[in-house]
């Protein structure tokens, strides 16, 4: 153990579940049909909903903008396909809320080409032009958190951001969307890494990738071209590497703060396939209409990476895989941090890294919980020094404004390795987000 | 010796200490009125807070003081109040008894589940799992997380998952509606007797796939009492600053979304609603 954590940098605590990788990590992307009819929502990203710009029963051009940005926080969206809008109305989303969407119906035999918009110039444009450029190529972070990313490169004034940090950790078992994304698309990567460190006026990048990725980080190093401040790295395989804080400290030795950002330590942090599609889409002046999504798990066929046109219904994805009949649980992410879902309906979006489907065999009925044995396996393995323990007991009592005052439960991102490792099966994670939840509502009530 | 030192000085330092107290309660004591005592000892001491005040306490020294009249507190008795007013000397004031009411009617038997929530058994832990699984969005979980925070046990779950509020024993202290994850309850008149109880938005048919009494945003209701009902957000709102008190709008509601409450808990719906003939559970339809 102290021998692996000394070859490659990494944070303190942590787990370390199954990767269950190998079914899909050599499975080139591919390029996915166009459903019969496409979900494209309006409110696909942390920020407000965009605002559709076209009407029922119009006819509209694969990239065309569909709903422009509502203000700074929010990215306009892009038809995924040539099509007719059928209608505007609400539709479900992963969260399980009704939110509204544009409703499309594909040509059929339509070649589906996009036209190239004006491409941005990476060694002529300002930073402001390229913060712009990313937004209206409505990008968000394409890691699961949909957060704006042209948000991201504007830190606060008094900070100066001189690292850019390209997250390839992909540390979720299952998901390879990221992998594949570095190795078959590392031209992008350059390029987008080239638009991201003049939009930021950071000195240097750095690619954080865990070592069980080498053959990506191989191919990065190969290809990185002469003139770019580019450096990758390789971390060790941990969960949650992945989480920006714990690349930071693994990367940089520096800590952020608590409540804090990775501005605050001169550091941006971009997920890799947010910056593979600035480089395919910013020179071609598109805005984004597809993404990288895998669909794997026990009850999957044909298990692999796909390259999905957003607003694709997920019934109509798991049809095109095999899934089979005794799928019992779907999960939207991977199975650590991922959201199990309600319908089948519900469109894949920007945000969506990957399905798992699972049968009855794996998931099972819940286990049994028993009462807390004070065995501090969760302070162990808690990345953010938490006390899960504590917070659980706290929780279970209704003590939420002593969780966040006291315990800092607004540290925990959720990452969930404290339910992961409790030997009474105390739903740990579970108690948490409910905790937050309703002091998040609390705060929002006047 | 070192025994009666210690004595002595603890002693000592206790008399002084008891001396300082005495001196600070004879100096410092704050005359109080004395019918404060009395009046609380004559409100419930529930604490609800559906007076408005913060704790009965607070509500006796607005009473004395005449910032309220005893008909602010609904949770006592005719009798409690009347023997407060004339304690005081000053009018009953009539408030209206208020409760908390449901805006939803999609139980087990007649709105579908989509997936089964094996988590930590609350509506709120539910509702952050995708939603909590039920057909409609906007519907009652059935988890009981009301009946759970009500303080008066004026709410019980019914056979179908549905909590059903006991209009005698709810003191309209809001704690349903708080705890409620998909914001159902809200505190009404006692005499608001027409009543939506539905929340979703859609338009049009599609949700009776969902739930066999959900609002279709038909408008026959408004249609029928204009100026009573006007549709807003797909849904009818009854405007109870007007003449309510008409149970004309739930007569042609095809699917009894819209009813009339009475005193006993009975629910009337109109005669053109689609009777429910279920009454077991719907099984789970996965989509």
């Amino acid at each position: 153990m102290a021998g692996l954590a000394a070859r490659y940098p990494s944070f303190r605590h942590g787990i370390h579940p199954p990767e269950a990788k190998r079914d899909t990590c050599e499975a080139e992307i591919r390029q996915f049909p166009f459903a019969p009819a496409l979900i494209v929502p309006l409110s696909q990203h942390a920020g407000k909903p965009s605002i559709p710009v076209v009407r029922e029963g119009q006819e509209v051009v694969r990239g065309q903008v569909l709903a422009r940005a509502d203000g700074f926080m929010s990215v306009p969206q892009h038809a995924p396909v040539s099509g007719v809008v059928r209608r505007i109305a609400l539709a479900p989303a992963i969260s399980g809320r009704m939110t509204e969407a544009v409703y499309l119906e594909p040509f059929p035999g339509s070649s589906q080409e996009v036209p190239d918009g004006e491409g941005l110039d990476a060694e002529s444009a300002s930073p402001e032009e390229i913060v712009l450029a990313i937004q209206a190529a409505g990008i968000v972070g394409l890691g699961g958190a949909a957060f704006p990313t042209h948000v991201k490169l504007r830190p606060p004034d008094d900070r100066r951001i001189h690292t850019l940090m390209l997250n390839g950790v992909e540390c979720e078992p299952y998901l390879t969307t990221d992998h594949r994304v570095m190795l078959e698309q590392s031209d992008d990567v350059h390029m987008g890494i080239r638009y991201l460190l003049k939009a930021t006026g950071a000195g240097r990048a750095i690619i954080g990738i865990e070592a069980n990725k080498l053959d990506a980080a191989e191919r990065l190093r190969e290809t990185a071209p002469a003139d770019l401040p580019v450096e990758t790295r390789v971390v060790t395989v941990k969960y949650p590497q992945g989480a920006e804080k714990m690349l930071i400290t693994a990367l940089l030795g520096s800590e952020v703060p608590s409540g804090g950002l990775p501005s605050d330590v001169g550091v941006v942090v971009i997920n890799v396939a947010t910056a593979a599609e600035i480089g395919r889409l910013l020179p071609r002046g598109r805005g984004i209409q597809e993404r990288v999504v895998t669909i794997t798990g026990p009850a999957v066929g044909k298990k692999g990476n796909y390259r999905i046109p957003i607003g694709t219904p997920l019934r109509f994805a798991l049809g095109q895989v095999d899934v089979s009949d005794d799928v019992s649980r779907v999960f939207l992410g991977g199975p650590m941090m991922g959201q199990a879902l309600s319908s089948l309906d519900v469109p894949i979006t920007k945000g969506t890294s990957g399905f798992v489907a699972f049968t009855s065999k794996e998931t099972g009925t819940r286990p049994q919980e028993y009462p807390c044995i004070r065995c501090a396996y969760c302070v162990d393995a808690c990345p953010v020094f938490l006390n899960p323990s504590q917070l659980g007991l706290l929780a279970k009592n209704g003590e939420y404004a002593a969780m966040a005052d006291e315990y800092r439960l607004m540290d925990c991102f959720e990452c969930g390795s404290c339910t992961y490792v409790c030997p009474s099966h105390i739903p740990l994670v579970q108690r948490f987000r409910q905790a937050k939840a309703i002091l998040r509502e609390g705060r929002s009530k006047p | 010796m070192l025994v009666v030192t210690a004595a002595g000085a603890l002693g000592g330092l206790a008399l002084l200490l008891a001396t300082g107290l005495v001196v600070a309660n004879r100096r410092l004591y704050v005359e109080e009125d004395p019918r404060f005592d009395t009046v609380e000892s004559m409100l419930p001491g529930t604490n609800c807070g559906a007076c408005g005040f913060p704790g009965c306490r607070a509500l006796a020294e607005a009473l004395v003081t005449g910032e309220a009249l005893p008909g602010k507190c609904t949770v006592s008795t005719e009798a409690g109040r009347a023997a407060i007013a004339r304690y005081l000397g000053v009018d009953a004031g009539a408030e209206e008894a208020r409760v908390a009411r449901l805006a939803c009617q999609g139980g087990s038997n007649v709105a579908r589940r989509h997936a089964e929530y094996t988590g930590h058994p609350s509506c709120r832990g539910a509702a952050l799992v995708a939603g909590g699984g039920k057909g409609c969005y906007w519907g009652c979980l059935g988890y009981g997380d009301c009946a759970e925070a009500c303080d008066f046990d004026a709410i019980v779950m019914n056979e179908h998952g549905l909590p059903v509020v006991s209009e005698p024993l709810c003191t309209a202290c809001g704690d349903c509606v708080e705890i409620c994850p998909k914001d159902l309850f809200s505190i009404h008149a006692v005499s608001h007797r027409l009543w939506v109880a539905c929340r979703n938005l859609e338009f049009g048919d599609d949700i009776l796939e969902e739930c066999q009494v959900g609002c279709t945003a038909c408008g026959r209701c408004a249609a029928d009492a204009p100026n009573l009902i006007r549709m807003q957000d797909n849904l009818p709102v009854v405007d109870y600053a007007g003449r309510h008190r008409s149970r004309e709008p739930i007569e042609r509601c095809p699917t009894g979304a819209i009813v009339w409450l009475e005193a006993d808990g009975t629910v009337v719906k109109g005669d053109a609603a689609r009777p429910v003939v279920r009454h077991t559970t719907l099984p789970v339809a996965p989509t």
